[in-house]
């Protein structure tokens, strides 16, 4: 099931396809060739490896005229992302605006 | 299904403050102040009223007041809806006060059901367009 963390995991355990993926962050969305021009590895092996990361969730595709243009989903990463360690951070830093108002209110 | 996504789980954050219970408490409950350190927002001090809190990413969260003790305790709902499941937050959020000989320990505890897969906190870039997805985000961002 996509957005599972063992299917994240597996999914970017995988070096090639974590440079695709990583790539995508980066550089922002591209076509199959761009990826497969600086891969080392060979087309049918890239679209392989995005087949798998789109199967995951990890990122998307959109066909325009022959090409397909592959996209990061950085959104798909979220359960990895325990919501309460979030929250703690959130929190911290709303401690250090609040200690901020204090200083400034009179009395 | 990540099993563990779905159980409720809390966050507690505590901190000493240099000023006394009662000037804390202000900030805690006037809007106006409140607007200063934490979010937008439509609170009353009085048990059972339905507030919102707004945060400058564009999200709404839905509150509710639960329990008021002056320069004690406040305690309300802090509930983020959203059609996706996977960014749903049902949670408390409980301000404990505490005078101590130089001033005021603040404990906050969050507790509650977090989003179910994706999750949608924080995650700076993906998520606070999406809230949770985007509260990740939202918070991770906290501004």
């Amino acid at each position: 099931m996509p957005g599972a963390p063992d299917v994240l995991f597996r999914t970017l355990a995988d070096p090639t396809r974590r440079a695709l993926f990583e790539r995508l962050c980066r550089e922002g969305e591209q076509t199959v060739g761009a990826l497969t021009a600086r891969s080392g590895v060979s087309q049918p092996a890239v679209s392989k490896h995005l087949g798998l990361l789109r199967q995951a969730g990890l990122v998307r595709d959109r066909h325009q005229g022959r090409q397909t243009h592959y996209s990061a989903q950085l959104g798909a990463l979220a359960p990895l992302i325990d919501w309460t360690s979030q929250m703690a951070g959130f929190w911290q830093n709303r401690f250090d605006r609040l200690e901020d108002l204090l200083k400034r209110m009179d009395q | 299904m990540n099993k563990q996504a779905t159980e409720a789980r809390s966050v507690i954050v505590e901190r000493e403050f240099a000023f006394p219970p009662e000037k804390l408490w202000r900030a805690l409950t006037q809007p106006h102040l409140i607007e200063a350190w934490l979010m937008k927002n439509d609170f009353r001090p009085e048990v059972g009223h339905s507030f919102s809190l707004r945060g400058e990413w564009g999200g709404v969260l839905d509150c509710k007041v639960l329990a008021v003790e002056p320069n004690k305790t406040l305690s309300y709902t802090w509930d983020f809806a959203h059609d996706d499941a996977a960014y749903n937050l049902r949670s408390v959020v409980t301000f404990t006060l505490t005078a101590t000989g130089s001033g005021t320990h603040l404990r906050v505890e969050q507790a509650g059901f977090g989003p179910q897969q994706r999750q949608a906190f924080g995650g700076a870039r993906a998520g606070w367009e999406k809230f949770l997805g985007n509260l990740d985000q939202v918070l991770g961002k906290a501004d």
